[in-house]
């Protein structure tokens, strides 16, 4: 490229002679169409993959394509009307309930905790951290495998794992059914879970502890704050962002729950969560629409937490200069 | 290392003032035992992988084997053989081009801007949250009727497509804190936007591949939704095979756990050597550069 375009492109020193606003665009796009073009191969993989196959399936979630092979035709939301009633679906959507309330609430308060613990450079600091989130380096299925294991609902006389270990030491009131318990269930599958996903927690925490300034702890102290005070008043509220941030992720890992379901319950009907019961209405059940109904029904959950979270995060970005 | 361990003593006593050993004491006493907590799961994978036959019972659950043998793992490596190699051919490709991809999208959306960037990247970040069912039946469907089912190409495709979210994320923050200055001299000095990118960009890029190939990796090889819809028997990755293994009730409970742990150790490893690395991926996809 010559010193000339540069100059141009830069935008500051060439004065066009006729400053028409077509030639403005002109020069200017001379500057932004190449990066344009760079992100181009992207906008159309995303724009193809992502919102013309959510629009496909939202168009298959309108129809009455009930078999793979026949023709659909437009049915409005008799599909999303459908769902509710019949006693599965309810009784899907009641088990990751049950389960995003325990799994978020657990991973967020275990996470919290751990990093408060961290937080103030104690010795072997390092070997802690690593211990605390190397599960997240393993596949909720191999995790499933090890946890179905623990929690085997086998009664005190045959009991295996956790349950086997309770007899053992005398505990003999905590063998419980874990997650083949009816109703609440769910909150035991989220154990694993909570083992999974606690560490991440801890380690966005010890970010938002960190991020807080020494000079401004130091500050409270001086003004009396004991340590504890130090961290209610002052480390606290600034970590709101982080705290946003870890339940948005949480949440949206929960809500679309699978692969953990998948290994440790199968597609027992006990513990169904929309997504199993879309994956055996996909292969078992071979019912397009009902299928894509309820993958809408699980982007629309996640999207009415993320696409406010996104919107904020972008416009906090941009107030902050970045 | 003498020294580096009294160093870091100091550090901890010039960081921590107020903390009484009491304190100290009780904290360790708390973080012991979660750490058990924590190694509960991984002591009975290894325990009851390195136990014979018919040592994998009930009754002798929790305790170490009484004959340590390598007859879980020879089973296991048998049974998951095909699926390691699968899930190696199919994370490797996609590592890199959802990272190439990442790299450029990055550097345009931090450095070299258009109009409606922040849009494109907001649509593109949505894209990290959705859940993957919305575009299943849609995305089986297309594979189905382009021939394509069968191969690991569906597999490899999903992954490098929605990967692109969060390595275009990951590379933008990245990129963002390179100085301004340092790209205007390369304007300046005529370069283009390719001349740019390979002469300023992709030197200091190196660390911030690490993170996202390594995210790239871990993810695709612990995924297991977009296995199950789009590969089948002969295409089946590690996690697949490892859920059939553990799912079918005839399968002994050492060949399981010796399963889990080979289908884990690839990821494992890479944590474990690579963590710093692995970390910043983490933090990158809870939005913080």
């Amino acid at each position: 490229m010559s010193p000339h375009t540069a100059q141009a492109g830069a935008g500051t020193e060439v004065r066009p002679r006729t400053p028409g606003r077509l030639h403005r665009i002109r020069v200017r796009s001379r500057t932004w169409l190449p990066g344009l073009l760079m992100v181009t191969p992207s906008i159309l993989l995303i724009g193809v993959f992502v919102y013309g196959m959510i629009g496909w399936n939202t168009s298959l979630a309108l129809s009455d394509q009930h078999a793979p092979v026949q023709d659909g035709s437009f049915v409005g939301l008799t599909n999303f009307a459908e769902l509710w009633q019949e006693s599965r679906w309810p009784a899907a959507v009641g088990n990751a309930v049950v389960f995003t309330v325990v799994f978020v609430g657990g991973a967020l308060v275990l996470g919290w905790f751990l990093g408060l613990m961290l937080d103030k450079g104690l010795r072997g600091e390092a070997a802690f951290r690593t211990l605390f989130l190397a599960p997240m380096a393993v596949s909720f299925i191999a995790t499933g495998v090890v946890w179905r294991w623990l929690m085997n609902p086998a009664p005190a006389e045959r009991a295996t794992g956790l349950n086997a270990l309770f007899v053992q030491f005398d505990l003999e009131f905590l063998v419980n059914d874990w997650w083949t318990a009816p109703n609440m269930g769910m909150a035991a599958m989220a154990l694993p879970a909570i083992w999974q996903l606690s560490g991440y927690i801890m380690a966005l925490f010890l970010a938002g502890f960190r991020g807080v300034s020494e000079e401004l702890r130091e500050a409270a102290r001086v003004d009396g704050c004991s340590e504890w005070g130090v961290y209610r008043h002052v480390v606290m509220p600034q970590l709101r962002p982080v705290t946003l941030s870890a339940v948005i992720i949480l949440g949206h890992m929960s809500l679309k729950v699978f692969d953990l379901i998948i290994a440790i319950a199968g597609q027992q009907i006990v513990a169904d969560v929309p997504a199993v019961y879309m994956w055996t209405t996909v292969f078992e059940v071979r019912d397009p629409a009902k299928g894509a109904t309820i993958a809408s029904y699980l982007l629309i959950a996640v999207a009415v937490f993320v696409i406010p979270y996104l919107v904020w995060t972008i416009r906090k970005e941009r107030s902050e200069g970045r | 290392m003498n020294r580096s361990a009294s160093e870091r003593v100091t550090a901890t006593v010039g960081r921590a003032p107020g903390t009484t050993p009491l304190g100290q004491a009780a904290k360790f006493t708390v973080l012991f035992v979660l750490a058990a907590l924590f190694l509960l799961p991984m002591y009975v994978l290894l325990v009851t992988a390195f136990k014979p036959f018919d040592e994998a019972t009930a009754a002798r659950a929790w305790l170490l084997p009484q004959s340590w043998s390598l007859e879980g793992w020879a089973a296991a490596w048998d049974a998951l053989a095909p699926g390691l190699w699968n899930s190696v051919q199919m994370v490797v490709p996609s590592a890199i081009l959802s990272a190439v991809l990442g790299s450029m999208n990055g550097y345009v959306l931090a450095r070299w801007r258009f109009p409606g960037a922040d849009t494109v990247f907001t649509l593109f970040l949505f894209g990290m949250f959705i859940p993957y069912q919305a575009v299943m039946i849609p995305l089986q469907q297309t594979m189905v009727e382009a021939g394509l089912m069968g191969g690991l190409f569906p597999l490899i495709l999903a992954h490098t497509v929605y990967g692109i979210p969060i390595c275009t994320l990951i590379f933008r923050n990245y990129y963002a804190t390179i100085p301004h200055t340092l790209i205007e001299a390369a304007r300046v000095d005529g370069a283009g936007l390719l001349r740019t990118y390979r002469s300023v960009i992709l030197p200091v890029s190196a660390p911030v591949f690490a993170v996202t190939l390594i995210w790239q990796f871990t993810s695709a090889w612990n995924d297991f939704l977009f296995a199950v819809f789009l590969t089948g028997p002969n295409t089946w990755p590690v996690t697949v095979q490892l859920n059939n293994v553990a799912g079918s009730m005839v399968v002994p409970y050492n060949q399981q756990m010796a399963a889990a742990v080979l289908a884990s150790l690839p990821t494992l490893v890479i944590y474990l050597v690579l963590g710093r690395y692995f970390m910043r991926g983490l933090m990158a996809g809870a939005l913080k550069g």
